[in-house]
Parts: C-alpha cells; sequence; structure tokens
C-alpha cells in the first residue's frame, strides 16, 4: 500500500489510524457521550418519580422524561458509538483508509440533525409517546423526521463501513480473513441495515399519517414492523459489546480467540437469526399464529441463543488461555482472581460479560419463552431485563473501551486516574441492582411506564403487595449508585478528552487502563506461524481435566445450572396460573 | 496472533476445536432443544396457552356486542361513574372494552367455569393486566382477541393497564370477580 | 500498514483450498444478503401474511 501522510501508528499500541477515520471516530464518540448525558439526567427525574416514597416529576413530565430517556439512551448513545466502533474496527483495525470520509460526515450531521429534531419534538411536550411510539397513538411529525434522519444516517455509515472492507480488501491492507473483532463488527453492520430498513419500512409511512397523507396504521403490523426495528436494533448492540469484549480480550490480555471458527460461525448465528427473536414481544398479541412465534421467538430453534453461549465461554477462556500462559496456573481460577481487576477496561468488560449473561441473557430467554411470556408482559420485568443487557452488557462493554481509546484514540491521558478503577464497579453493580429490583418487581405484577402504582384518587385501585413497594425503593436506591457511576464516567471521559493531558510521544506507562496491557502486538510477526494451528493446544489442564480453559468450563456450567432452575422455576410459577386456552 | 488482528492461518476452518469448546457447545445446543420443545410440549399438556384466536372488527360492532351482553347480565352498578358488572353464564361470550382511560363492563364470573373473553380497544393500545393473577395480554384497536379463561380462585382481581396509552394511563384500572 | 503480509508457503505449488465455509464467512455481502433475506421472509413476510389473513368479525 501505497505511504499515506494521514496514517500515524499509536505508539502505545501498534494500532494505526487513519486521520480522517480518526476524526469520525471523536466526532461520533462525543455525540454519543452527549446522549448518555442527556439520558442520563433523565434518568434521574424516571427513576426518582417510580420511587414511590419520592415521587418526584407530575405525569406529564414522568411520560416526557421517559419517552426522551429511552431516545436518548437507546437509540442515540448507543448507535452514535455503535458508528465510532464501526470506524474503529474497519479502517483501524484492517489498517485501511477509510473509504469516503466526505459521506461519513454527512452521515454524521444527518444523525446530528435527527436526534436533534427528535428531542426537540418530545421537549415539545406533544410527543410523549414513547421510543416505541405506537400507532395509533400519534407524535409530531418532527418526531418521526428527527428518527428516519438519523436512521438513514446510520444507514450510510454502514455503508462507508462496507466501502471500507471492499477498500481494504482491494488495496491488500491485511491477508486472509478479517480479525474476528472486525466480523463482528460485520455481523453489527449487517443487523444494522435490516434493522433501519424495516424502520424505514414503518417510519416512513407512520410519518405520513402524522402529517395527513395515510389515514389508518394498522396497530398489528406497526407493532410486528416496529420490533424489527426496535429489537434488532438491540441485536446490533449485541454483535457490537460481543466484539467489544473480544476486542478488550485482545488488548488487555493479548488473547486470541480459542477457535477462529467457532466464534466466526457463532457470529454467523447471529447474521441469520438474530434478529428473528422481535417476535418476542408479539407473544401476547392478538391474530399471529403458535407456529410462527414459536418459529421466530426462539431464534429458529435457540440457534442465536447457542451462539451467545459460545461467545460467553470463548471470550473468558481465551482470557484463561492467555492468563495460563503467562503462568497463572494455579487451581481454576488464579488466572481470573490475578486478572488485572484495577484496569477498568478489563473489570468493566468482565462485568458486562456476567451481568449480560446472567441477568440479561437468562432473563430475556425465559421472557421470549411463547407462555411465559403471559407472566410479564408489559411489566417491570422488561425494564428489568434489558437494563441488564443494553446497560450492564452494552453500555458498560462501551465504556470499557473508552478507557482503552482515550489515550489511543484521543491521545490524552487519563483525567482522574485514581476514580476510573471504581467506576465500573459502581456503575455496574448499581445497574445490576437496578435490573435486578425492576425483574422483582415485574414479577410481582408492577407495570412498566406507570406514573403512580398507588392509584391514588382512582375509584377501583390495585393495592401492590408491600415487596413490590419495597423493590421499587431498591430499585431507587441502585439508580443512585448507577448515576454515579455514569457521573464518574462522563467525568473522566469529557474531563480526559477536553482537558487531559495531551500525549505527545509515548509516555503511555503512567496511564492506569493501561495496566496489565500487553506491549504493541507484532503485526508482521503472524504469517510465520501458517503451519503451528491452534497456539494454545498445549493448554494447561488443572485438576486433571484436560482442558484449556478448565475455570472457564466450571464458570459456564455455574451459569448453566442457575439458567435451567430459572427456567423451570418459572414455568412451575406459570402451572398455577388459571387456565387459559 | 489475536482477536484484533487477522486469523494467522489461511485456512482456519479446519483447526481443530479444544474440548472445552466442543463439550460446550454440546451441552448448550441440547439445552437450547429442550427450551424450544418446551412450548409446543406445553400446548399439548399445558393448561396455559395463549389463544390466537382474533377478529377483524370496528369499535362500533365490537360496543353492540359488549353492550347486548351488559344489557342481558347486568347484575349491580359500582362506582360513581355507574359501571356495570356482569354475570355471564358459564360458556358465554363475554366482552371486555378497553378505551382511554377505562375498561368496561366490570365482570363477575364463577371459580372453576370456563369463559370466551373478548379483548378490543376502541382506540389506542392498552394492555390487559390481570392482578394478583399475573395474566398480561396486549389489546389492540380493531382485532377482537378471544381467550377462554377458567378463573380457578375466588376473590377480587383488578385489571389494570400495563400498555401506556397516554396521560391518563395510569389512572386505567377496573375489577374482575371471581365468586 | 506497510508491513505487506505474504504468508509462507502460500505461493508454493501446493496451495489449500480454502472451505466453502470459510469463503462464506470470508464475504460480507453474501453475509449482508442472508442478513437481510432470513429475517425479512421468515419474520416479516410470513408475519404481516398473517396478521392480513385475520377473519373479519361476523
Ligand atoms: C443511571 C442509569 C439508568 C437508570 C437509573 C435507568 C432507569 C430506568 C428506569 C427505572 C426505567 C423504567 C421506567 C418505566 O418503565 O416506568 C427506564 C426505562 C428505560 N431505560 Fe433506563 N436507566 C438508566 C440507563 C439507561 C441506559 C444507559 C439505557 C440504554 C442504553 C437505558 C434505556 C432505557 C429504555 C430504552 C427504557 C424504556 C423506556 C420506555 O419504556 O419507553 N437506560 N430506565
Ligand atoms: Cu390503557
Ligand atoms: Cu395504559
Amino acid at each position: 500500500m501505497a505511504v499515506n501522510r494521514m496514517f500515524r501508528t499509536c505508539p502505545a499500541s501498534g494500532l494505526v489510524f487513519h486521520e480522517p477515520a480518526e476524526n469520525l471516530m471523536k466526532a461520533n464518540a462525543v455525540a454519543a457521550a452527549v446522549s448518555l448525558l442527556v439520558g442520563g439526567i433523565l434518568a434521574i427525574g424516571v427513576t426518582l418519580t417510580r420511587w414511590q416514597a419520592v415521587h418526584m416529576l407530575p405525569p406529564d413530565s414522568f411520560y416526557l422524561f421517559l419517552t426522551a430517556h429511552g431516545l436518548n439512551m437507546l437509540v442515540f448513545w448507543i448507535i452514535f458509538f455503535e458508528m465510532a466502533i464501526l470506524y474503529f474496527t474497519s479502517s483501524t483495525l484492517l489498517k485501511c483508509r477509510l473509504a469516503a470520509p466526505g459521506i461519513g460526515w454527512v452521515a454524521f450531521w444527518m444523525m446530528v440533525v435527527g436526534a436533534l429534531m427528535n428531542n426537540y419534538a418530545v421537549f415539545r411536550g406533544d410527543s410523549s409517546v414513547m421510543f416505541t411510539a405506537y400507532a395509533p397513538m400519534g407524535a409530531h411529525p418532527t418526531f418521526y423526521l428527527g428518527l428516519i434522519l438519523f436512521a438513514v444516517g446510520a444507514l450510510i455509515s454502514c455503508f462507508v463501513f462496507f466501502a471500507t472492507l471492499v477498500v481494504a480488501k482491494s488495496e491488500k491492507t491485511y491477508n486472509g480473513s478479517v480479525p474476528l473483532v472486525t466480523f463482528g463488527a460485520i455481523t453489527a453492520a449487517i443487523i444494522a441495515v435490516f434493522t433501519i430498513a424495516s424502520g424505514a419500512i414503518i417510519l416512513v409511512p407512520t410519518f405520513l399519517w402524522s402529517v395527513g397523507f395515510i389515514d389508518h396504521i394498522d396497530s398489528l403490523v406497526y407493532r410486528t414492523v416496529f420490533w424489527a426495528f426496535g429489537h434488532s436494533s438491540q441485536q446490533i448492540n449485541v454483535s457490537a459489546h460481543v466484539a467489544v469484549w473480544y476486542a478488550i480480550a485482545a488488548i488487555v490480555f493479548g488473547a486470541k480467540p480459542l477457535s477462529e471458527k467457532v466464534s466466526r460461525t457463532a457470529f454467523f448465528l447471529y447474521i441469520c437469526f438474530l434478529q428473528l427473536a422481535s417476535a418476542h414481544h408479539l407473544l401476547a398479541d392478538p391474530g399471529l399464529t403458535s407456529n410462527w412465534k414459536i418459529f421466530n421467538t426462539s431464534y429458529a430453534m435457540y440457534l442465536a441463543v447457542l451462539a451467545s453461549m459460545v461467545h460467553g465461554l470463548t471470550v473468558p477462556g481465551s482470557i484463561e488461555v492467555a492468563q495460563r500462559q503467562k503462568g497463572y496456573t494455579n487451581g481454576l481460577f488464579e488466572w481470573l482472581r490475578k486478572a488485572p481487576w484495577g484496569n477498568p477496561a478489563f473489570s468493566g468488560m468482565f462485568l458486562s460479560l456476567i451481568g449480560f449473561g446472567f441477568l440479561g441473557g437468562i432473563s430475556g430467554v425465559m421472557m421470549g419463552t411463547e407462555q411465559l411470556n403471559l407472566l410479564i408482559h408489559n411489566t417491570l420485568y422488561v425494564p428489568g431485563h434489558f437494563h441488564a443487557t443494553v446497560v450492564v452488557g452494552t453500555t458498560l462493554a462501551f465504556m470499557s473501551l473508552t478507557y482503552f481509546l482515550i489515550p489511543v484514540l484521543f491521545r490524552r491521558q487519563m483525567m482522574f486516574a485514581g476514580m476510573a478503577p471504581w467506576q465500573p464497579y459502581v456503575f455496574g453493580l448499581g445497574m445490576m441492582g437496578v435490573s435486578l429490583f425492576l425483574m422483582g418487581a415485574g414479577t410481582l405484577g408492577v407495570p412498566r411506564r406507570h406514573w403512580d402504582i398507588a392509584f391514588a384518587g382512582n375509584p377501583l385501585p390495585y393495592e401492590f403487595p408491600g415487596s413490590a413497594w419495597l423493590m421499587m425503593a431498591l430499585a431507587g436506591i441502585s439508580s443512585i449508585f448507577a448515576f454515579v457511576g455514569g457521573a464518574m464516567y462522563l467525568a473522566i471521559t469529557v474531563g480526559s478528552v477536553f482537558f487531559g493531558k495531551k500525549i505527545e510521544t509515548p509516555g503511555f506507562k503512567e496511564i492506569s487502563a493501561q495496566q496489565g496491557m500487553v506491549g504493541r502486538p507484532q503485526p508482521a510477526a503472524a504469517p510465520a506461524d501458517t503451519t503451528v494451528i491452534a497456539g494454545h493446544q498445549g493448554g494447561v489442564g488443572a485438576g486433571g481435566m484436560c482442558m484449556v480453559a478448565p475455570g472457564t468450563f466450571v464458570l459456564a456450567i455455574v451459569f448453566l445450572v442457575s439458567f435451567v432452575l430459572y427456567y423451570f422455576i418459572n414455568w412451575k410459577y406459570l402451572s398455577t396460573v388459571w387456565p387459559l386456552r | 496472533m489475536s482477536a484484533i488482528l487477522p486469523p494467522p492461518e489461511r485456512v482456519w476452518w479446519k483447526q481443530p476445536l479444544d474440548r472445552v469448546e466442543g463439550l460446550w457447545i454440546g451441552i448448550a445446543l441440547v439445552w437450547c432443544l429442550i427450551m424450544f420443545f418446551m412450548m409446543p410440549y406445553w400446548h399439548v399438556y399445558g393448561k396455559q396457552n395463549l389463544a390466537n384466536e382474533a377478529w377483524r372488527t370496528t369499535p362500533e360492532a365490537y360496543m353492540k356486542k359488549a353492550e347486548e351482553v351488559v344489557a342481558k347480565y347486568k347484575v349491580r352498578e359500582e362506582t360513581d361513574q355507574k359501571i356495570p358488572v356482569v354475570h355471564p353464564p358459564a360458556g358465554s361470550d363475554v366482552y371486555l372494552v378497553a378505551r382511554l382511560w377505562s375498561w368496561w363492563p366490570i365482570l363477575e364470573l364463577e371459580a372453576g367455569k370456563s369463559y370466551r373473553i373478548h379483548l378490543m380497544s376502541m382506540d389506542w393500545l392498552h394492555g390487559f393486566s390481570l392482578q394478583p393473577e399475573n395474566i398480561n395480554v396486549e389489546v389492540h384497536p380493531g382485532y377482537d382477541h378471544v381467550m377462554t379463561v377458567t378463573p380457578t380462585r375466588a376473590g377480587s382481581y383488578s385489571i389494570i393497564c400495563n400498555e401506556y396509552c397516554g396521560i391518563n394511563h395510569h389512572t386505567m384500572a377496573s375489577r374482575l370477580y371471581v365468586k | 500498514m506497510s508491513n505487506a503480509i505474504q504468508p509462507a508457503g502460500d505461493h508454493e505449488v501446493f496451495e489449500e483450498p480454502v472451505p466453502p465455509m470459510q469463503q462464506l464467512l470470508d464475504n460480507p455481502f453474501l453475509l449482508l444478503f442472508i442478513g437481510i433475506a432470513v429475517p425479512t421472509v421468515l419474520y416479516i413476510v410470513l408475519g404481516v401474511m398473517e396478521i392480513v389473513a385475520i377473519p373479519i368479525a361476523k
């Protein structure tokens, strides 16, 4: 490849950045952080209102805040950040110039304008329709228009990503296959294309309806197609944060995937089936047959769950192998005990993995079971579940990636370096509390998106059990930890990016995010061992087991046992409910 | 060398699996299939399966049927709004109307008897949430959803709305009595 | 970037063919097609067809 002046090599990580790509990554990451800030402030209002003893906001502001919280968090924060990840995994990891940076900027500004327009609609006060905006409840036209602009911008970014893959291939900036992390990003981008196309199919007519060109939107078709958009976008997150897990395992430990074949096949199962699960939003809806519901809600026989269970094993498994090679071979868990728990990039990633699997994954499969869904549909169990997936899972994974990116991408030293190691714990554990207690409340029947479970002034109130109130209070208290953790994150990132000491030359050693990090990867060394496949075949067995990662296997079995127990407990519970057919 | 670099081998597909992966994939696959077959199994042997029976209709047509049932089987009225309480015969079709922001009428059923309960909204989406039983069903405008329900325990139950339906969503609560 | 990688042995007489499954996974556009076609057909098209087929009440 021709020498290009616009590239720089990061002295600490050996990564190669293309300047236009770098600027786009920065811009998207900053827009993401701003959305997170806005969404986080709104979350305070939401949670402190649902905590009945505090009951902070009046109903109209509560519903407005909740709408804006959902949109800024779920849509704007996550997707802006994902665009940065797409540029990173294509241009940077493939050491390739970014295709059409100009178009990337057009896409970025469309997304910014879309996000602003949508927020404008919500804060006007006449569009408190939640991010789902179920027709026939209508919002101001700018609500839909903003979302459409944002989505089209994101779609264009995806195409810039695909174009970069083509450029890299034709300019031979890499040999053979793309890195696994890039493959994960390809998965995310593919799902994004489907997601955004579905969004267009449903939001464009809804926009036309809101301005009076169409006179009827069918509520059932809306919900079906909307969730092809709304849920698939969660699947972009899953693919993206799994890619981030692999990336952090590679960056912090130099971990090598246990096997490329297994990990990539797992991503392939995501590509094929993950998006079908959108059907789990429609399990309590009329008219759709059980055949359609069962096949789709189970991601075609749970093949995508299988894929997640595989990633859940191979990510920590690869870390275990890397640690054992470094000599942490005692017992089952020395590799884990001696992991760099003070490095927020690692601790955040590991909490993300555990929280996503144990809380988000298990509850998600339970909810997505055709009959079990009856028990929790539209209760707070649902937000409980997705705060485990999209907050503990995705958001925390993205946060941990930023600890790596601040020195490498923004070339700044981390500010508040003493605080950073605590941030993932405060945020992650706080958020796990929020998820658990919301799920608890949901199990007791507390509805989601509900201003007053006391039904004050209602002639026929329902009295929720005291335990439900307790759950809401505990969720409120945990959320305070989560706010503090979120504020710490924003203080560290915004502080570092704008006021951090500039890194001019390699002076990285003091930065705590770098702790436990391997030296620069040797890009050229790789092909030498073409014939020596499976570098870790001689892995270390512990306790007589001939496995490369016995500790991880034990963790996986613990996970499976919890999963099986929880799953069948819910069937048992269902069997006590009124017969229904 | 690692997940952020291209795989070192040109052909990685033929790499042998380590036992930890092979075993886990096997176990996970079996578990996935068990979970999958639980759903059809429950359709055959389980008692709680939401019917998907639905009919496309209009609010007026639906309301008419609901009013007929109320006229026939009304036993009393409750609250200042005089919401009728109906006590339909076992096995009959009962219509529950969801609208901004109330449920109409109040149903009074008998334990151990089955009823064909119809659910439909007159306007936006609503959520039928029967508490503390925890049966939660989406209520659509334009689709008459029929499910056959057999209450098992006598008592006073609540129906609350758990699909956000606008500014007074939280006020949408009613009762269901089982004798 | 300029470290042009030349896998050892690749240009010798024997070049092991890339298995079809790996070729598929190395082809983002084929994957893109699959990733759009599968859910579009199984989820959206079949789902909307079922909704359209809901009978009119008597
Ligand atoms: C400090 C952190 C956060 C707290 C305490 C928090 C709290 C909550 C609570 C209590 C609800 C449920 C309210 C209800 O249904 O009545 C909620 C809804 C929601 N949250 Fe969060 N959240 C936080 C961060 C996030 C993040 C980072 C995301 C996304 C990445 C997110 C996405 C959502 C979404 C999509 C909803 C649903 C809105 C709706 O029902 O339309 N939240 N949040
Ligand atoms: Cu309602
Ligand atoms: Cu409601």
